[in-house]
């Protein structure tokens, strides 16, 4: 199988991924942390707490001012990608490896969890992705590509629940995942499955899950996504934590890889802080010995992408301040839709700032070790202790579900009598739960339980010798199968898009290729109600299909409203038909310091001839404008309506290396006159060798200027860092450190 | 259940009010312990259809088949033997390999050599 590399300047086609499947395998099993990197240096920093760096990546917006740096912070970072469509989703995943996420979690097609056995093929789901063999093999392979790509193991992980939990589960060791949900509660709680077929069927799929090194993350977040008042189930939720990671631990999973995904319950209005940081710092003493996925609350999240993120970096500080192993990113348009590419990557972009801003924070502030909150710590841990030892009284955990123990939205142990109750003889699956006879056998590796191997004189450490290995031991022995209903595959969804996929055509995306999706923000000068039909008509008028208002918010309830709505466009672009100008050219701020440092500058410069424009110039030079003088050029300005003779007489005077002429006026080529003048001049005072010409104006162009036999011009658009660009080459090319007409290597430029 | 908050006077009678933080890390602890073990009894002790087909899904038998082949043992009471117990007799009894076995039992096949093997050593 050839071996497909990335090239960054090259889409990823999913159209290869999906070649020659039936042969990929895994290249690794088990769960992958990130690597310290203690006391790294970035640019002109040292930090505390970040880890190794990525080969290549998208740092944050303001990285340009600091060496374009883009350090990487301790805890994982998750991005949940699921769309539908995952082929659409494989794009994704590579834009959000980019910007620093290393744990892709993958949402199942709604109704999955109550499917008898694996779904096969490629068929297109809602509310998130059918978890397919086919699905699965091609996301980790596209993963693999990626994470040499970033240079950082990425960690696939998707959802080992519902009446096919041990399925998916064998399915999922086979096939390299490297992070699963697994939480019996969840099943029971939420899913109506049996209770006691949900325990059974966990002890399977955990085994499976150990062997493979998976980590495992729980659902007891789930219960403050569900509960009334979600601040109130605190105990609970400490309980239900528990429950699960004993569980887990006594089938077999290490303590390492098995993570509690929990959630800071709360958001303002709420005081949140002072209510949730006891949770979490007595979540985290009772649960020590196991590790924290910190996930954002999401019961509260409305349809302002604004509101969710500032809840979700509020969570992110309780994080830093306790502690958080994996943290993960719920996407601010979670409120509003099945999440676009552009929010996962604000999501991602958000937990890589907060965690970079807080770099050290834990050796500056520590949490007070009396007052309110250590007495709520003891508190919530008391209350979570009589929960546990009430389950044990009232005969264990069926018993207590069946008695609606869970869920309910009282402060333990106080009781509304709201909880979820679910039946021990009942729910999904009930009546299939068979005891094991004496001579029950299951002649595979990672099996639970019971196992009479030695009838057929096998090795209870080795049951699968019976056989030669199982799958585990030999992946020639998995069936792999490509599509059950050709009706619904992945080739006649890319089919369908083939002109974008080939660079024909280009339409914009928010989820799936060729969704054509857009979306507008206006600020309606009128009531809600008003603004949003006035938003829908401005979206027909402008030629959208389907236009829905996503989101409104008040500024005044009749001055106006903040209007956001999305629609998909009817036109597609040609690419042949666009101009593309070329890009600009800039050197780093590190190369100019350091030239203008070595090397002095000093440029005399002003406004030429009868014109008295200064603004133009005035921008170029001064240093509050990102002007020239930011990097350590002297400027000796002039002023306006200057005449070109005492320009170069200056430069004599003051030995300058560089006049800069800015010529606005253009009647007449006046412009061009004056520096054909401004270059004859310097050529009478014996100077010309000596000196850099350059000329700017809003009216210039550069082929023109240089035809003056000056140096370079300067047209419209241009600012401070083309002129130290330009000077810093040019004194190079001078000094013989480039060769005539070289350039150095700019920003955002390849090397050639 | 429908309870004011008598946590003040729990906490007190239930002995946890004067435990330590440790004591009571210990206490919490050693009650989950007890409502985990019944679970992982019964998980050693019975099977389920995800558990069997899991089972046969490690022998290297096609997810298309699985199903079959645990309603095929559901219906003749043969689930407590195992399901990848029957595959792997039928394999032996008859020299198929495990993959034809367990494509043959999907094809409802066999099935009445699985009743007089299991039933048989039954007795």
């Amino acid at each position: 199988m050839a071996d497909i590399v990335l090239n960054k300047n090259e889409k990823l086609d999913v159209r290869e991924i999906l070649k020659d499947l039936e042969n990929y395998e895994p290249r690794r099993r088990g769960w992958h942390w990130r690597e310290p990197a203690p006391n790294l240096e970035m640019g002109p920093f040292t930090f505390h707490d970040m880890t190794k760096p990525l080969k290549q990546g998208i740092g944050l917006p303001p990285a340009k001012f600091f060496d374009n740096i883009d350090p990487q912070p301790q805890p994982v970072i998750t991005t949940e990608i699921a769309s539908g469509r995952f082929e659409d989703d494989i794009r994704r995943m590579r834009m959000a490896a980019w910007h620093g996420a290393d744990h892709i979690m993958v949402i199942r097609h709604m109704g999955q969890s109550h499917i008898d056995g694996l779904m096969e093929g490629t068929p297109q789901g809602i509310g998130g992705v059918p978890i397919t063999r086919k699905q699965v093999r091609a996301q980790r392979k596209a993963l693999d590509l990626i994470e040499d790509e970033v240079g950082r193991e990425l960690n696939y992980h998707s959802y080992v629940s519902g009446v096919a939990g041990p399925d998916v589960a064998v399915m999922f060791a086979e096939e390299g995942i490297n992070g699963a949900h697994q939480d019996p509660q969840y099943n029971v709680l939420y899913r109506d499955i049996n209770c006691v077929r949900s325990f059974v069927d966990a002890c399977e799929s955990k085994k499976v899950l150990a062997w493979a090194g998976i980590l495992q993350i729980d659902g007891a977040h789930n219960a403050n996504a569900t509960a009334r008042e979600a601040w109130k189930v605190m105990p609970e939720l400490i309980v239900q934590h528990a429950i699960n990671s004993l569980f887990s631990e006594k089938v077999g999973i290490l303590p390492e890889n098995i993570s509690l995904s929990t959630v800071p319950p709360d958001a303002a209005p709420a005081p949140a802080m002072y209510l949730d940081l006891p949770y979490a710092v007595a979540l985290r003493d009772i649960c020590n010995r196991y590790k924290m996925r910190a996930q954002q609350n999401t019961k509260y999240v409305c349809s302002s992408v604004r509101e969710a993120t500032v809840t979700h970096i509020m969570n992110m500080v309780i994080s830093k301040l306790t502690s958080a192993d994996i943290q993960s990113t719920i996407t601010p348009d979670e409120g509003r839709n099945v999440p676009w590419h552009i929010y996962n990557m604000e999501a991602i972009d958000n937990a890589k700032q907060a965690y970079v801003y807080l770099d050290g924070f834990n050796e500056l502030v520590e949490l007070k070790k009396e007052g309110p909150l250590v007495e709520m710590v003891r508190d919530l841990k008391e209350r979570a202790t009589l929960f546990m030892m009430e389950i044990v009284e009232a005969g264990g955990y069926f018993n207590a579900v069946e008695q609606g123990f869970f869920v309910d939205s009282a402060k333990y142990p106080a009781r509304n009598g709201d909880g979820i109750a679910r039946k021990i003889k009942g729910g999904v699956g009930y009546g299939y739960i068979f005891p094991r006879e004496e001579d029950y056998l299951a002649p595979v590796t990672a099996h639970y339980g019971y196992n009479n191997v030695e009838q057929y004189g096998g090795n209870p450490e080795d049951p699968a010798a019976l056989i030669g290995g199982c799958t585990f031991e030999d992946r020639s022995k998995i069936v792999y199968i490509d599509e059950l209903d050709e009706s619904d595959t992945v080739n006649l969804r890319l089919e369908n898009v083939k002109k974008y996929l080939d660079g024909e055509a280009i339409i914009p995306e928010m989820e799936w290729c060729g969704d054509g999706v857009v979306m507008l923000t206006m600020m309606v000068p009128a009531n809600v109600r008003t603004a949003e039909a006035t938003g829908l008509q401005i979206a027909a008028k402008m030629g959208l299909n389907n236009p829905e208002v996503i989101s409104k918010e008040i500024m005044h309830p009749s001055e106006g409203t903040r209007i956001e709505v999305k629609g998909k466009l009817t036109f597609d672009i040609d690419p042949d038909s666009l101009v593309l100008p070329p890009p600009p050219h800039h050197l780093p701020d590190a190369v100019l310091f350091e030239e203008f440092k070595d090397h002095h500058m000093r440029v005399v410069c002003g406004t030429v001839g009868d014109d008295e424009h200064s603004v133009g110039l005035r921008e170029i030079i001064n240093i509050k404008h990102g002007g020239i003088e930011k990097w350590g050029i002297e400027v000796q300005y002039l002023g306006t309506s200057v005449p070109v003779e005492k320009l170069v007489d200056a430069a004599v005077e003051l030995d300058a290396d560089a006049i800069l002429a800015s010529t606005i006026i253009s009647h007449d080529n006046i412009h061009y006159k004056n520096m054909k003048r401004i270059n004859e001049l310097a050529i009478e005072k014996g100077i010309r060798e000596k000196v850099i010409i350059a000329a700017g104006g809003t009216q210039v162009s550069p082929e023109d200027a240089r035809a003056t036999g000056i140096d370079e011009g300067f047209g419209r658009d241009s600012h401070g860092i083309d002129v130290a660009t330009f000077l810093c080459e040019e004194a190079m090319r001078r000094r013989g450190d480039l060769p005539e007409g070289g350039h150095l290597k700019g920003i955002d430029e390849d090397d050639d | 259940m429908i309870r004011e908050d008598d946590f003040a006077k729990r906490r007190v009678e239930k002995g946890i009010a004067d435990l330590t933080d440790e004591q009571l890390y210990d206490k919490f602890w050693e009650m989950c312990e007890k409502v985990v073990d019944p679970l992982l009894e019964l998980g050693k002790k019975n099977t389920t259809p995800s558990v069997e087909r899991a089972v046969l899904l490690r022998m290297g038998v096609s997810s298309l088949d699985t199903q079959k082949i645990v309603e095929g043992a559901m219906d003749r009471g043969l689930m407590g033997h195992g399901t990848g117990h029957i595959v792997y007799r039928i394999a032996k009894d008859k020299g198929l390999s495990l993959r034809e076995a367990s494509a043959a039992l999907a094809k409802g096949e066999y099935w009445d050599d699985a009743v007089a093997i299991f039933n048989k050593e039954e007795k």
